[in-house]
């Protein structure tokens, strides 16, 4: 007990000092998972992937089309039960900053996707209206998209500006899926292409539906053995691979964030440490005078670690409470990334750090309390 | 007059565990700013670099990149007399007729492919870029399925020595050079002869062509031609806008994210340079009361404080920029999300980038040690001199 009275009083004899170590702690451990967050959001794709889905794409690399006569060979190979059509758009709607994914897909699109869910009606008005387009909730809440607006994108594959009319917007089945790209008939791209006689008939991948997911590698091997030595050969994965893919070229940018994600660990570790550091130093006389009455090193260290693990446990905690509500902040105005969720892993991972910061700060003070000589301590000036 | 200097740096040698323990807090905060402005300028040294002036770049109207854009045979050979096009040696027009396309490969060690570039030109194509030069091996030669590759790929991609074979498009291309493009973004290309891939990627069109003009100045002249022409739906970029241009969304990146990233940990630096600048002053009480009654004016205790201060941000911004001075020897390569293609480049540390960084640790230990020197100056004497 009196060594527990003893650390709070020493945690808050410099109130000022205190103050701020806590919230430079504070800032730190609130920087670490924001730019955890920011990893994780990166990966946000291929977790939502499915294992009942496959990719095939061209094997040269994604900016290369197949031909669109393969829908049939690959709806008739075992296990797959439907394939789709997908092409990147790749307009720009308004200007380049409004960025949003287009796809142009085929009817049974969706019938893939059963996490998007759209009502019967919509779904019948858009496969009605050649020129329709579904949209995702989040892009229609980002900007203010109604069913029935016409939406002119310039096309920067596909030449001209194009015009897409709103005829539904559908949810995620969950909270949490990303909804925030559009999507349009992919017959209606064809058809205009084949006006201008140019990328006709080409598609930018298949999306495979399979049921027995075990069988998923057995599927893309015999997809790719088809239209092995053909024009356009194949590469078939699994759509969480697909999607790490594009993770994985901007691998270096990760592994940036993650090594300044532990410089801010160290930054805060050297304020820590210092000031621990400050305070036994200013303390040695007290110490020696503690030793002097008897209380051995163990209380003296115990004493000094006390006080390192408070002041963390308050900055850590300070800056976690700050986290989810900084990542809130943060989603809302720079929509970079449409999932910015913090996991529960990175909160254990930001009191982990703090508990590191805390263990680490206290080390070599404790250990030099612990070892002064009472003459050479109560001679001390700090 | 002042309190001398040496007075100041041996305060700061005395507690030599503090000082060292904020300089470094200081000094990771400006390592991390002067990496991320060095990697900017990389990016922009790279980029600006690819373009040659008087070089012109033609796309399909509304095509951000090459990989988008598309310029039919019939077009190619409309642009191609044009008159303010300049002429080579032998009098033909200086114009690369080129075709660009993504092709995965993998990098070494690393698990998922990347895209690269891959450019089919024609002999004008060298001609045309100067930068561009052979280190190892020899040149393709026209008619042949064989490739040279950027330096940046030679380093950083699997299967990429001379002699080796990269299979793509139902051919074997053989790899019988290596060219350095100096610092430019055509170091991440590999290169062939055009009409060998045209024919393997069965392209009926060019991506794109580049023009070198004859005088600087015919570029709108030639524009306005060319918009004219019913025949053509191209436009034209000075190489330099156009690979600037596709550095933008990238460059912008790593700006924003750098510099929040380092204004969030500043704070935490700046406070731990006022924590020890606090100490500092309490510490030394009886000493500012002295220094007083000896009949130093609080300007000069306040200014005395002020450069301890200044002289910690500075050993800490050294510091910082020492270690991210060796940054220099590492390179960074990433997809540059516009043209969708796998790019490398190198930290540049500008001269600029250094005067940026040690201003940046001299505002950081000044604005942690201003409430404290304050403080400082305030003390009255009597008290202070009590206070030992």
């Amino acid at each position: 007990m009196f060594l527990l009275k003893l650390v709070l009083r020493n945690a808050f004899r410099h109130r000022l000092r205190t103050f701020l170590t806590v919230t430079g702690l504070a800032v730190a451990v609130l920087a670490y998972g924001m730019l955890q967050t920011v990893v994780d959001a990166w990966y946000a794709g291929a977790a939502a992937a499915s294992a009942t889905r496959l990719v095939t794409r061209s094997a040269i690399s994604l900016a290369v089309w197949l031909p669109a006569s393969y829908e049939a060979r690959i709806r008739g190979m075992e296990g797959v039960k439907r394939v789709a059509r997908s092409n990147w758009f790749g307009g720009v709607y308004q200007e380049p900053k409004n960025f949003f994914p287009q796809f142009a897909v085929s009817d049974n699109y969706l019938d893939l996707y059963p996490e998007f869910v759209l009502t019967e009606a919509e779904r019948a008005a858009w496969l009605r209206d050649r020129k329709g387009c579904l949209v995702g909730r989040q892009l229609a809440d980002k900007f203010g998209f109604k069913v029935g607006d016409v939406l002119p994108i310039r096309g920067t594959i596909y030449p001209g500006t194009w015009e897409f009319v709103i005829r539904g917007v559908f949810d995620g089945a969950e909270p949490g899926k990303v909804t925030n790209h559009l999507l349009f008939h992919w017959d209606y791209l064809n058809e205009t292409m084949r006006k201008a006689k140019r990328r006709a008939d080409a598609v930018g991948v298949y999306i495979v539906g399979i049921d027995d997911i075990d069988s998923a590698a057995a599927i893309a091997v015999n997809i790719d053995a088809e239209f092995r030595n053909s024009l356009a050969e194949t590469l078939t994965e699994s759509e969480q691979a697909f999607q790490l893919g594009f993770v994985a070229m901007s691998d270096q940018i990760i592994a940036a964030i993650r090594i300044v994600s532990y410089v801010v660990i160290l930054i805060i570790l050297a304020v820590m440490a210092n000031t621990m550091a400050m305070s036994a130093r200013e303390r040695t006389s007290e110490y020696a005078t503690l030793k002097a009455i008897g209380f051995g090193p163990r209380f003296l260290a115990l004493l000094i670690l006390g006080e390192s693990l408070l002041i963390c446990a308050l900055g850590g905690a300070l800056g976690m409470a700050l986290t989810l509500p900084a990542a809130a902040f943060f989603k809302t105005v720079a929509a970079i990334f449409p999932i910015f969720a913090v996991s529960g892993g990175t909160l254990l991972a930001q009191a982990a750090c703090a508990l590191a910061v805390a263990l680490t700060a206290a080390i070599v003070p404790a250990a030099r309390a612990a070892r002064v000589r009472i003459v050479d301590g109560l001679r001390a000036i700090a | 007059m002042a309190i001398p200097l040496s007075y100041v740096a041996r305060n700061l040698w005395t507690r030599r565990l503090t000082t060292t323990l904020t300089a470094g807090g200081l000094a990771l905060v400006v390592f991390v700013f002067a990496t991320v402005l060095m990697l900017d300028a990389g990016l922009k040294r790279t980029l600006v670099g690819t373009g040659e002036h008087d070089n012109v770049i033609a796309i399909r109207k509304g095509a951000e990149t090459e990989i988008q854009s598309g310029i039919t045979r019939i077009q190619a050979s409309v642009i191609e007399t044009h008159p303010a096009i300049a002429t080579g040696p032998d009098s033909r027009p200086l114009v690369s007729k080129e075709t660009v396309v993504l092709i995965s490969l993998r990098k070494a060690g690393a698990q998922k492919p990347s895209n690269v570039i891959i450019r089919g030109v024609s002999a004008t194509g060298l001609a045309l870029r100067p930068q561009v030069k052979l280190v190892a091996g020899r040149m393709f030669s026209p008619g042949a399925s064989e490739i040279v590759v950027g330096g940046a790929i030679a380093r950083g991609f699997d299967n990429t020595r001379i002699g080796d074979k990269l299979n793509f498009a139902q051919r074997d291309w053989t790899v019988v050079g290596t060219f350095d493009a100096g610092s430019s973004g055509f170091d991440s290309e590999i290169w062939g002869d055009v009409d060998q891939l045209m024919q393997a990627f069965r392209r009926t069109a060019f991506s794109s062509m580049v023009l070198r003009l004859a005088d600087s100045d015919r570029l709108d002249q030639m524009r306005a031609d060319f918009d004219a022409d019913p025949r053509l739906t191209s436009e034209l970029k000075r190489e330099r806008t156009f690979y600037s241009d596709q550095s933008r969304a990238l460059s912008t990146f790593i700006n924003v994210l750098g510099l929040t990233l380092t204004t969030v940990f500043s704070i935490g630096a700046m406070l731990g340079a006022m924590i020890t600048m606090y100490a500092a002053v309490s510490n030394r009480v009886s000493e500012i009361g002295t220094l007083r009654a000896l009949g130093f004016r609080r300007a000069n205790v306040l200014v005395a404080f002020l450069v301890e201060a200044l002289l910690l941000g500075l050993v800490g911004g050294l510091a910082g920029l020492a270690a991210a001075a060796l940054m220099q020897f590492a390179s960074f390569s990433t997809t540059n999300f516009q043209t969708f293609a796998d790019l490398s480049f190198r930290f540049v540390l500008t001269p600029q980038i250094a005067a940026q960084t040690l201003a940046f640790s001299l505002v950081m230990g000044l604005v942690g040690g201003f409430l404290p020197a304050l403080r400082a100056a305030r003390l009255e004497i009597v008290e202070a001199l009590r206070a030992a």
